[in-house]
C-alpha cells in the first residue's frame, strides 16, 4: 500500500555520506537502497517519516520532520495545543 | 522484538497508562508465571524466563488485544535470563509491555541470551520509539542500572529495528561503550536473524500490513471508537420520536431506532470493513477511502431495499447519504494511527481536506434528518 507521497519531507544529501549503511537498515520501508559506498535514496514516496534514518545517521546527512502519522494524534494535538504525540490520552486511544 | 501486529496505535492501546494512572511496576523478583528461577551472575541474581507462553499469557494476550484490562499489561524493566547464557551469549532488548516481551522470549526456546527490558510505561517498542521511551537514554541508564558490562564480555546489543526511531546508535556506543545491532522488524525472524551471523533479509526489514495485521487491530480500534458511536446512536435513538404533532415514543422505537441502528452500521463500517479492505478501496487518504466505502453502503442499502423508498423520502435519503459518509471517512482516517505506514505530512495534509468536508456533511446530514422528520412525507427511513 502506497500513501500521500508528494508531501513527505525527507532530505538527504549524498555529499555528506560515509557509507555505514545505517539508514539501508533500520527503515522499514526500504527507502533507501547502497550502491557505490553510498546510500541512494530509492523510493523517497514510501518514507513514513519514522525518523529512524536521520536520528542515526551519525555524518548527518539526512533530515525528516519526524512524528506519528496518526489522526487522532494530530486532532488531540490540536485541541490541547501541544506537537501530535502517541496515545497520552486518558482515552488511550491511538498510538 | 516487536509483536507480530507492530502498529503503533493498535498494540499499544492496553499500556494507556503511559501518563499518569497507577504505575503499578512490579518488583523486580516477582514470582510470575513467566520467570522460571534464577541464574547467578557476577551481580547477583537475574530471573529466567521461561520461552513458552502458558495458559495465563493466552488469556492476557486476548485481553490486550480486545482492548480490556488496561494498565496493567506490562513486565518488570530490567535484565532477564533464557536459558543458561554466560559471558558471551547475545543480549537483546526489547520493551516492557508484556506483548512484546512474550513474542521475543516464545522464538528464543533452546537458546541462551539475555533480555534487556527498557521501561517504556508497558508501551510497545515501536510505539515508545516514537514517544523516545523505548531510547538512548533510557537505554544508557538501564544498562548501568543492571551492570550489564558485568554481565557480559563482549558489548554489542541487539535491538529491535522498530526502536531505532527511538535510538541514536553511535551516542549509545559513546555514552555506554555498547554497539547498538538492529535486528529484524518481527520476533518472529529473530532465530533466523541469529542463526545466520546477525544478517537480516530484506524482508526481514519491511513492516507489513497485510490483513492478518489489520484485523488484530480491528477489536482495540472498535473499543476506542464505540463510546462516541453509541452516545451519536443514542442521541439519533431519542430524535427520532419527534414529528411536527410531538413526540412518540412508537416513532423512537420505528424511525429513531433505525437511525441508531445506522450509526451503528456506518461506525462498524469504518471500523471493521475499511480497515480489512483497505487496499482494495480507491484512493490513498484514509478519509477519502473511508468516504467512498460510506457511499457504497449507502448504494448497497437503497439497491437492497429495491429502490422501494419513494422519492417523498429524499429528505431522508439525502441525510443519510450525507451521514454514512462523513461517519466512515472520519473513522477510517482515524486508522491512519493502526496503519504501519502512514506519514505525519500526509495525515495532516488529508485532514486539511477531510475534516471541513466531514463536518459540513454531517451537521448538514443531521440538519435534513430532522427536517425528513418534521417535514417528511409522513414515513421517515
Ligand atoms: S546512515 Fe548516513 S552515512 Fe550511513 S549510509 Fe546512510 S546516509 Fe550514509
Ligand atoms: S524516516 Fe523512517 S520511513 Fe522515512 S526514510 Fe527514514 S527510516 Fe525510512
Amino acid at each position: 500500500m502506497r500513501y500521500l507521497e508528494t508531501v513527505v519531507t525527507l532530505t538527504y544529501e549524498p555529499s555528506r555520506c560515509t557509507g555505514c549503511q545505517m539508514c539501508v537498515k533500520v527503515c522499514p520501508h526500504a527507502v533507501f537502497d547502497f550502491a557505490d559506498k553510498r546510500a541512494v535514496l530509492a523510493d523517497r514516496g514510501a518514507c513514513m517519516e519514522c525518523g529512524a534514518c536521520a536520528r542515526n545517521c551519525e555524518a548527518q546527512a539526512i533530515q525528516v520532520r519526524a512524528g506519528v502519522g496518526c489522526a487522532a494524534a494530530i486532532i488531540t494535538g490540536a485541541l490541547t495545543g501541544t506537537e501530535p504525540s502517541c496515545g497520552c490520552s486518558s482515552e488511550g486511544g491511538c498510538c | 522484538m516487536s509483536e507480530t501486529a507492530p502498529s503503533c496505535c493498535g498494540g499499544s492501546a492496553t499500556g494507556s497508562g503511559c501518563c499518569g494512572g497507577p504505575a503499578a511496576a512490579l518488583p523486580a523478583l516477582v514470582k510470575a508465571a513467566y520467570l522460571d528461577g534464577d541464574v547467578t551472575t557476577l551481580v547477583g541474581p537475574v530471573p529466567r524466563v521461561r520461552t513458552s507462553l502458558v495458559a495465563s499469557d493466552r488469556r492476557g494476550t486476548i485481553k490486550a488485544r480486545l482492548g480490556v484490562g488496561r494498565m496493567q499489561y506490562r513486565v518488570a524493566p530490567g535484565l532477564y535470563a533464557v536459558g543458561e547464557p554466560g559471558a558471551s551469549a547475545p543480549v537483546l532488548v526489547t520493551a516492557n509491555y508484556k506483548l512484546s516481551f512474550d513474542a521475543l522470549r516464545r522464538e528464543l526456546s533452546g537458546r541462551h541470551a539475555w533480555l534487556l527490558v527498557l521501561d517504556t510505561k508497558g508501551i510497545n517498542v515501536w510505539c515508545a520509539a516514537g514517544k523516545g521511551t523505548f531510547g538512548t537514554d533510557e537505554l544508557v541508564q538501564r544498562i548501568a542500572a543492571v551492570g550489564l558490562d558485568q554481565v557480559v564480555r563482549h558489548r554489542t546489543l541487539i535491538l529491535p529495528q522498530l526502536g531505532a526511531p527511538g535510538i541514536t546508535a553511535h551516542e549509545v556506543k559513546a555514552r555506554s561503550g555498547f554497539r547498538v545491532e538492529y535486528g529484524p522488524v518481527r520476533a518472529a525472524d529473530l532465530p533466523a536473524y541469529l542463526d545466520n551471523h546477525h544478517q537480516a533479509t530484506a524482508a526481514m526489514r519491511r513492516v507489513q500490513f497485510n490483513i492478518t495485521d489489520r484485523a488484530i487491530v480491528v477489536p482495540v480500534e472498535v473499543a476506542n471508537g464505540l463510546k462516541p458511536a453509541l452516545l451519536l446512536a443514542a442521541a439519533f435513538l431519542v430524535l427520532g420520536g419527534l414529528a411536527r404533532d410531538g413526540y412518540a415514543v412508537s416513532r423512537m422505537l420505528g424511525t429513531g431506532l433505525f437511525a441508531a441502528g445506522g450509526i451503528m452500521g456506518a461506525f462498524l463500517l469504518g471500523a471493521v470493513v475499511g480497515p480489512l479492505l483497505l487496499p482494495w478501496l480507491p484512493g490513498r487518504a484514509f478519509a477519502l477511502k473511508g468516504a467512498l466505502l460510506g457511499a457504497a453502503g449507502v448504494a448497497v442499502w437503497i439497491a437492497r431495499a429495491g429502490f422501494g423508498v419513494s422519492m417523498g423520502d429524499w429528505l431522508s435519503l439525502s441525510a443519510w447519504g450525507l451521514l454514512v459518509p462523513s461517519i466512515t471517512s472520519f473513522v477510517l482516517m482515524n486508522f491512519t494511527g493502526a496503519s504501519t505506514f502512514t506519514s505525519l505530512s500526509g495525515v495532516m495534509r488529508e485532514m486539511r481536506f477531510a475534516v471541513p468536508l466531514q463536518a459540513v456533511a454531517g451537521i448538514l446530514g443531521v440538519g435534513l434528518w430532522v427536517a425528513a422528520l418534521l417535514f417528511g412525507a409522513g414515513r421517515s427511513v
